[in-house]
């Protein structure tokens, strides 16, 4: 997968959790959870779904390495490259 | 027509999920009902066959109207399909009104009087007969249509079509509950610092190896620390109705969800108290995600004998609730953060959050309400233990 298909991915996946935010809008260097309002039954349920798309673990242990969008995006792409 | 919730008057049947002649089972889901909370699944309590819909689709009706007649099994059969006898006559449904303008009754009070008994004044805006006319012609259903500030819905107010989000009506209900629960419930407050390093060390050891669908969140670690609590404090599960509480000897525990900008909902997660963590965490996930979508079930309405309200990791280090009548408690549990913390003597760091119990006066005190936080505290304890 190209990283832009990885994006692709990751975008459609936040904006099934995250309807109401306009991507436009978000800081991507910024904390993902703020600026997606999403808690932690959320986030879960993106870890859930990323794992299943890209057929990853994605531990709790990593959590601290998906904290942005950049963050997560590089995350998935050295993960599943 | 089911009341789920004491703000509830009226709703609308949006969906007929099986048809006359079937067979239903206790617990079987037949309608959708649409109320300002939104679309909840309707139940059937009994089994039996649904002989025949009393409300077409559409049709707004009040709390307590039949919405459809089951022949339950036993009673006496209606004719079989090959017996050419007529059917037994239907129940006769009043016949639509026609849109008539409303005679100006005495149900509708001049606007600028208080309305202390009415939650939802603003829904019986009086509309003018062009505008009933015009609603009725396509199919609007005047509750959705904003009415002036006068309280009037005029022809160009239909015209330009009912609010686009359930915002209003979702803020209307949430209003009318938490006005009627302070206005009734004399709220006492606690609160209660607990150290939650055994759930995160016991959530992290759990989740260590498993795949993101099995894995737990603090949130079911507190739902089985409140039921655990209620086994040995039962007077802060249950209702207050008509000036006696009632308990439950059930946990139906009412979890707050937040609904993205739409507001708030607390839908019951049932039984509790008997159910694994496992079990527990999937149903909250389930409950989650129907609630945001807006499909939650009648009784996961009516039917919770408490709330928890957790704030998450992005809150603040505590809340104070608002009871959800007729309920008479709500736990809250703040955010966790490191703090300094006092343990064999020493002063060390730890996740610690602040528990925070709002209770009825009229059913508990403040003694009992302490000893109950105390309870779910050490049931945090030994997270394993649940």
């Amino acid at each position: 997968m190209t990283q832009e298909e990885i994006e692709t991915a990751l975008i459609a996946e936040l904006s099934r959790i995250a309807p109401d935010i306009d991507l436009e809008d978000v800081d991507r260097g910024h904390d993902l959870r703020e600026e997606f309002d999403i808690d932690s039954i959320d986030f879960l349920n993106l870890v859930t779904a990323l794992g299943k798309r890209f057929g990853l673990d994605m531990p709790e242990a990593d959590y601290p390495q998906m904290d942005t969008f950049d963050h997560l995006h590089a995350y998935l792409v050295a993960k599943s490259g | 027509m089911p009341s789920l919730g004491a703000d509830m008057e009226a709703g609308t049947l949006v969906e007929q999920l099986i048809s006359p002649g079937t067979e239903v089972h206790r617990g079987d889901i037949i309608a959708v009902v649409e109320t300002q909370k939104g679309a909840i699944e309707i139940e059937v309590f009994e089994d039996g066959r649904l002989e025949d819909w009393l409300v077409n689709l559409g049709e707004k009706v009040p709390v307590g109207t039949p919405l459809a007649m089951i022949r339950a099994q036993g009673e006496p059969e209606t004719p079989q399909p090959q017996d050419p006898v007529p059917k037994p006559p239907r129940p006769e449904a009043p016949p639509r009104p026609e849109p008539l303008p409303q005679p100006p009754g005495p149900e509708l009070p001049p606007p600028d009087l208080p309305q202390p008994e009415q939650p939802f004044p603003e829904l019986r805006a009086r509309a003018s007969p062009a505008a009933r006319r015009l609603a009725a012609q396509s199919g609007i259903d005047l509750g959705r249509i904003s009415a002036r500030a006068d309280g009037t819905i005029r022809y160009a107010d239909v015209q330009a079509g009912p609010r686009q989000s359930g915002m209003p009506d979702m803020r209307r209900a949430i209003a009318a509950a938490m006005a009627r629960s302070k206005r009734e419930i004399p709220h006492y407050y606690l609160l209660h610092q607990s150290d939650l390093s055994a759930v995160e060390e016991f959530v992290a050891r759990t989740n260590a190896d498993r795949a993101p669908e099995e894995r737990l969140s603090p949130a079911a670690i507190y739902l089985k620390a409140v039921a655990g609590a209620l086994r040995k404090y039962p007077e802060f599960s249950g209702s207050y109705v008509d000036g006696a509480f009632i308990p439950s000897d059930a946990a139906h525990i009412g979890l707050a969800i937040n609904l993205r900008g739409k507001g708030l909902v607390a839908p019951a997660l049932f039984d509790v108290g008997t159910k694994d963590l496992d079990t527990l965490m999937s149903e909250m996930r389930d409950l989650i995600a129907r609630t945001r979508a807006g499909r939650f079930k009648a009784r996961e309405l009516s039917d919770a004998t408490i709330t928890l309200t957790s704030l998450g990791d992005r809150g603040v280090d505590g809340l104070y609730g608002v009871i959800y009548p007729p309920q008479t408690a709500i736990v809250g549990i703040g955010t966790p953060r490191p703090a300094p913390w006092v343990a064999d003597g020493a002063v060390v760091a730890r996740p610690v959050t602040t528990l925070t119990l709002a209770a009825d006066h009229r059913v508990s005190d403040g003694h009992r309400g302490a000893l109950f936080l105390r309870a779910i505290d050490t049931h945090l304890q030994t997270p394993e233990a649940l």
